[in-house]
Order: C-alpha cells, then sequence, then structure tokens
C-alpha cells in the first residue's frame, strides 16, 4: 500500500491517461440516462393524469411501475437482451421503466394535493376540463412532479452503469472492466473510474434541475 | 326612512328564473332541492339564506351547472340553458366562493384576466380591462399586478376574487359564503365596498350566506330556506323583519329583530350630527375659542383636503403648549363612510372615544358624526314606519312555488 496521496495521484494520472475514452464514456452516460428520464417522465406525467382522479387506476399504476422496481436491474438488462438485443436500446427500456414510479407517484400525489376550490374556480369560470387540467392543475403540481423527476434521475444514474453488462453505453464499462481484471494493478483504478464520473455526473444532472426548477416553477408558489 | 338604491331602480323583469328545479344526490334519502321555483330580478342581490346543509350551495351551483340538475329548468335572461354548453355557460356567469381558490401561479393581474383570455380578448384589452378592476377595488395596478396570491392579506384576496368574477363583465354573479372566511372587521368593510361597487354595477346577484345578518344588509330580497332548499319566505328584509311569515322566519332571525333593522338604513339615510371644526394650521387658542362657543366636549382638526386629522378636548389644548393642534388629542378611531349601515355605526361609535363616530365620503373628506342620538332617533322612526314600504308590493308577484302559498 502506498500513502494515500500517491493513490489520488496515481488514480489522476491514470484517468489523464484515458482522458478521451474517459469524456467519451460520461457523455455516453449523460445521453443515456437523459433519453430515459425524458421518456419515464414523459409516460409517467401521461399515465399520472390519467389515472390520478380514479382511485383504482392510480393505485394499479403505482402498483405496477413500483413492481418494475423490484426486478433486479441485471436481470431485467438480460430479459431485455432477449427481445431487443444488445447495446443501447434494453438499457434504454429497461431505465425508463424504473423511472416511471417516482415520477407518476409524484404525478399523482402533486395533482391531489391542487386545494379543489382552485380546481372549482376554474370550471365556475368556463375553463374547459383541458384547460384546467393544464393550465391551472399541472402548473400548481408541477413542483411535486419535478421532484419525482430528479428523484429518478438519481436512480437512473447509478443503475445505467449496469447497462454495460448487456454492451449498453456509459460509464459501466469501466466498471465492468475492473471486474474482469480483478486483482490486476488496474483494476481498482478502473472501478474507482467509473464510481467517480457517475457521482460526477449525478451532482451535473442534480444542477441541472435545481436550474430548471428555478425557471420552470412560478414565482407564485415559492 | 330612505330605501336603498337598488330597491327602487332595479326592474322586475327575471333575469334568473329556477323552475322546478329538483337535486337528488345517489344514496342520499331526500334531495338536497326539492322543486324550487324562484325568480331573480335583474339588478338586484337576491340572497339565499338558511342553515346549513338545507341546499343552498346546491342551489347555486346548479345555476352554473357545476352540479347538473335532476330535474327542472334554468332559464337564465329570457334562455333556457339547462343544455346549454356548461363552458360557455360559466364565461357569462361570475363565480365567487368563499375560499375564493386564485391560482397560486399566476399573478393577479393573470388572475383577474382569466376569463377575457379564455375569451380570445387581445393582450392589451385585458390588461386595461385588469387595471380597471384594480382600480374599482381600491389596489393600485401598479403596486399589485404583478404580486402573487400569497403575497395578499385576506382581504385583498376576497376583493381580486370579487375583480375576477366581473372581468369579462357578466351580467350575473353568483357568491356563496364569499365574506364568509374574513375576519369581522374586514368582512364588514369588504360588504360595504361590495354594495358600493354593485350600486354602479348593478349586476343580478345570487348571494348564499347562513348568517340572516349578513342577508338583511346585503339583500335586496331574501329567500330563506328550509331543508330541500324549501322557500319560507321571499322577500325584502324589511318585510322578513317586520313581517316574518312564520314561526321559523321568527326562529332563525332570532333575537335583537329591531336592533338588526338598523342593518336596513344607512349613515347617508340619516341627517348627521354636526361637531366643531378647526383646520389644521389654527393655533390652540383658536381652537379652544371654537370648542367653547359650541356645547360639544370635543372640536375636530381638518387637513387642508377637509380630512378629519384629529379630536381635540379642552385638557388637551390647554397643554398644547405651542405644539401643531396634529401632535394633540385623539386621531378618529370610529369612521364610517355614508353607505355604512346604522348597524356598522353603532358598533363603530360604541368602542370610541366621545361616542361619536366621524363620517367621511369616499375621499375622506369630513362630513358629520353619528352619535348614539341620532341612533334613538333612528330606530324611533323605524318603528313608526314598521310597514311595507311601497315598493315591495311587485316582489310578491315575482314568487313562484311554495312561498306563493306561504
Ligand atoms: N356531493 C354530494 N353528495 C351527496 N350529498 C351532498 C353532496 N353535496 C351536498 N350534499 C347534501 O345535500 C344537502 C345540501 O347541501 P348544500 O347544498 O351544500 O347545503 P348548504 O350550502 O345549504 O349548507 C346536505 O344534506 C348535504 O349533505
Ligand atoms: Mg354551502
Amino acid at each position: 500500500m502506498h500513502p494515500g496521496g500517491a493513490d489520488i495521484l496515481d488514480f489522476l494520472d491514470f484517468v489523464w491517461q484515458r482522458r478521451e475514452e474517459v469524456l467519451q464514456r460520461s457523455l455516453e452516460h449523460v445521453g443515456l440516462v437523459a433519453a430515459a428520464v425524458a421518456l419515464s417522465a414523459v409516460l409517467g406525467v401521461l399515465l399520472g393524469l390519467l389515472t390520478y382522479r380514479n382511485a383504482t387506476a392510480r393505485t394499479a399504476v403505482i402498483a405496477a411501475t413500483g413492481t418494475f422496481l423490484t426486478i433486479p436491474s441485471f436481470a431485467l438488462f438480460v430479459l431485455l437482451l432477449g427481445i431487443v438485443g444488445l447495446g443501447t436500446a434494453p438499457v434504454v427500456i429497461a431505465l425508463t421503466m424504473y423511472g416511471l414510479l417516482p415520477v407518476v407517484r409524484n404525478t399523482v400525489t402533486g395533482l391531489l394535493q391542487v386545494d379543489p376550490a382552485i380546481v372549482e374556480s376554474a370550471q365556475g369560470m368556463g375553463l374547459s376540463r383541458r384547460q384546467r387540467l393544464l393550465q391551472i392543475e399541472l402548473p400548481i403540481a408541477w413542483p411535486v412532479v419535478l421532484t419525482g423527476i430528479r428523484v429518478s434521475t438519481v436512480v437512473l444514474v447509478g443503475i445505467a452503469a449496469i447497462g454495460a453488462i448487456v454492451n449498453g453505453p456509459g460509464l459501466g464499462h469501466f466498471i465492468f472492466n475492473g471486474l474482469a481484471r480483478v486483482a490486476t494493478p488496474v483494476a481498482v483504478d478502473l472501478v474507482l473510474t467509473g464510481i467517480v464520473g457517475v457521482v460526477i455526473v449525478a451532482i451535473l444532472f442534480d444542477a441541472v434541475f435545481t436550474l430548471l426548477g428555478k425557471l420552470t416553477t412560478s414565482e407564485g408558489l415559492r | 326612512m330612505t330605501e336603498r338604491p337598488a330597491r327602487t331602480t332595479g326592474s322586475d323583469r327575471p333575469m334568473i328564473r329556477l323552475e322546478h328545479l329538483t337535486k337528488a344526490y345517489p344514496r342520499q334519502p331526500h334531495p338536497a332541492v326539492q322543486d324550487l321555483t324562484l325568480d331573480v330580478p335583474e339588478g338586484e342581490i337576491v340572497v339565499l339564506v338558511g342553515p346549513s346543509g338545507c341546499g343552498k350551495t346546491t342551489t347555486m351551483k346548479m345555476i352554473n351547472r357545476i352540479i347538473e340538475p335532476t330535474s327542472g329548468r334554468i332559464v337564465l335572461d329570457g334562455e333556457d340553458v339547462t343544455g346549454a354548453d356548461p363552458d360557455q355557460l360559466r364565461r357569462r356567469i361570475g363565480y365567487v366562493i368563499q375560499q375564493i381558490g386564485l391560482f397560486p401561479h399566476r399573478t393577479i393581474a393573470e388572475n383577474i384576466g382569466t376569463v377575457p383570455r379564455v375569451l380570445g380578448w387581445n393582450r392589451r384589452r385585458i390588461a386595461a380591462r385588469v387595471d380597471e378592476l384594480l382600480e374599482t377595488i381600491g389596489m393600485d395596478p401598479a403596486v399589485y399586478r404583478d404580486r402573487y396570491p400569497k403575497e395578499l392579506s385576506g382581504g385583498q384576496r376576497q376583493r381580486v376574487g370579487v375583480a375576477r368574477a366581473l372581468s369579462a363583465d357578466p351580467d350575473v354573479m353568483l357568491m356563496d359564503e364569499p365574506f364568509g372566511a374574513i375576519d369581522p372587521i374586514t368582512r364588514e368593510r369588504l360588504q360595504n365596498e361590495f354594495l358600493r361597487l354593485q350600486s354602479e354595477v348593478r349586476k343580478t346577484i345570487v348571494f348564499v350566506t347562513h348568517d340572516i345578518d349578513e342577508a338583511i344588509k346585503m339583500g335586496d330580497r331574501i329567500a330563506i330556506l328550509r331543508e330541500g332548499s324549501e322557500v319560507v319566505q321571499y322577500d325584502t328584509p324589511e318585510r322578513i323583519l317586520t313581517a316574518p311569515a312564520d314561526e321559523f322566519v321568527s326562529d332563525f332571525i332570532g333575537a335583537g329583530a329591531s336592533l338588526k333593522r338598523l342593518n336596513l338604513s344607512r349613515v347617508r339615510d340619516i341627517e348627521l350630527s354636526r361637531r366643531p371644526t378647526v383646520g389644521e394650521d389654527a393655533t390652540a387658542e383658536e381652537a379652544l375659542g371654537v370648542l367653547r362657543a359650541s356645547s360639544h366636549p370635543a372640536v375636530l382638526v381638518l387637513d387642508r383636503q377637509g380630512r378629519p386629522r384629529r379630536w381635540l378636548g379642552e385638557a388637551d389644548l390647554k397643554r398644547a403648549d405651542g405644539r401643531p393642534l396634529t401632535s394633540l388629542g385623539m386621531p378618529p378611531e370610529a369612521v364610517v363612510e355614508p353607505h355604512a349601515t346604522l348597524s356598522d355605526a353603532l358598533n363603530e361609535l360604541i368602542a370610541a372615544s366621545y361616542s361619536i363616530a366621524t363620517v367621511v365620503d369616499g375621499a375622506g373628506v369630513y362630513q358629520g358624526v353619528v352619535d348614539i342620538d341620532r341612533i334613538s332617533d333612528a330606530i324611533r322612526a323605524m318603528r313608526g314606519h314598521g310597514r311595507r314600504p311601497a315598493d315591495t308590493a311587485a316582489v310578491e308577484d315575482g314568487v313562484h312555488g311554495p312561498a306563493g302559498s306561504a
């Protein structure tokens, strides 16, 4: 074992040597998560909008999307591999499935939390069902919905690393390469590169969400 | 005793006509509204009042079809709207509820402009209308236009709720306990403001309350309801107080009916008492001279615009010691406007020093005072005029259904 300082310098040197690959994999990771988050956000909000008024429907949707999360990611990737093949597709599909629950749940919660008096006054003014939903209810529920999307992003950044098992893109490659070389000098550096990369990507996403929250939430709701 | 203007100028043309309206909720033993027939004349405030659960809200919400009637007809301005498109219908009807329901994510201007925007007005017209309404409710557009509801007090939110309901200039307004959730002092002020506003805009208003005092104060006509929205009496406030149809009505009015009648006349209807006044630039000696020449214990200091500043007693003036008059004595605490009811004035003056309520006009200019003598004069005058005012004769012609036989 070297003293700590030298370890860190060795590690930084290791990353520097592979800077192009690290950058490339990080961008892949960001793109992968962004695509999956966008898909689960759109689908999740839609499912929430369609079901929140009906107790049976919303319970069913939350139960179903909750069940997805109990499937071990490793198993789900392999399962999807049989259907859509290797590469990006199985990973994006699996991540989208994992991302649904927080979005659906927060959409439903957010919409149900809107003061019924606000909805009734909108109705009384002659706003149509659609206008009420899109102009009043959803914007008021938005901070809660956005929190759901943010939670799902945090979850997906981590799970996305495992996508490398089916040859998916992203920082998972470093981790799996490290696993394949256990007990060699580079193993720890490889795994560490993957982990640090994932953490940095997660922090970046969080910063983006903070900004997004500021830009898309009405001042009146803060 | 002078009548309120709406009562003498409102036409008797029904703007809203409810015909045999019934609402039976599923799994309820009795209909919430049973065979209700009622005409609401154009330009008047009709108050639906009755105990909790008697069906007032259900009745009101059937008018804008938030609740669909089980049977019966709703005729608006001569047109049967029972089967009309509800959204189109609602854009013609102002709606104010107790919780107000301002949109928290939208500015005050956006809230008020909601219906005009839905109706497709252009931006400039909406902005002009919003500013006009903010002026009307006494909120400076430059200050409040871009604020959010959370930045307003309860009273201000209620005002904005009313402005929002008026934005597309609907002929009809529905108001369900609009001042119910507001502290008594603010409520009183909002009621007065609303009456003043109504004397300008002359909307046809259905106003729901469970508070008989509010009904007497706000209503041109009052429908007293019992379970199933049964109309026990549909009459002017005077008639309700002086000739209750039955025991249910007299019980509902409760004790103190003659004191309640102070709600029927307004400060502007009586002759005000005079008090000595001086300008704010006068010296203490001059003020003392004015005070001593009168038979009253206090002199009122007016500013250059004629607005009351201080009440000064003799002791205050003797201790003046060269200080300006505006730094002595007491500010007028009980200030009422001419449209305040005598009941308001009485409440104010009881608590005030010198037992007088100072009357000012809309611009704050001093008009005179109300003292306890004026109040007792008014009570005495009302006893003398206990019988029905002439213009209520038409009301009974407009009553259908249960009240007709009452
Ligand atoms: N949505 C509903 N479903 C079933 N019963 C209702 C519903 N709304 C009101 N009611 C019942 O109808 C009656 C009248 O209610 P409401 O019109 O709200 O009375 P009010 O406004 O005079 O207090 C009450 O007995 C109430 O319990
Ligand atoms: Mg009610």
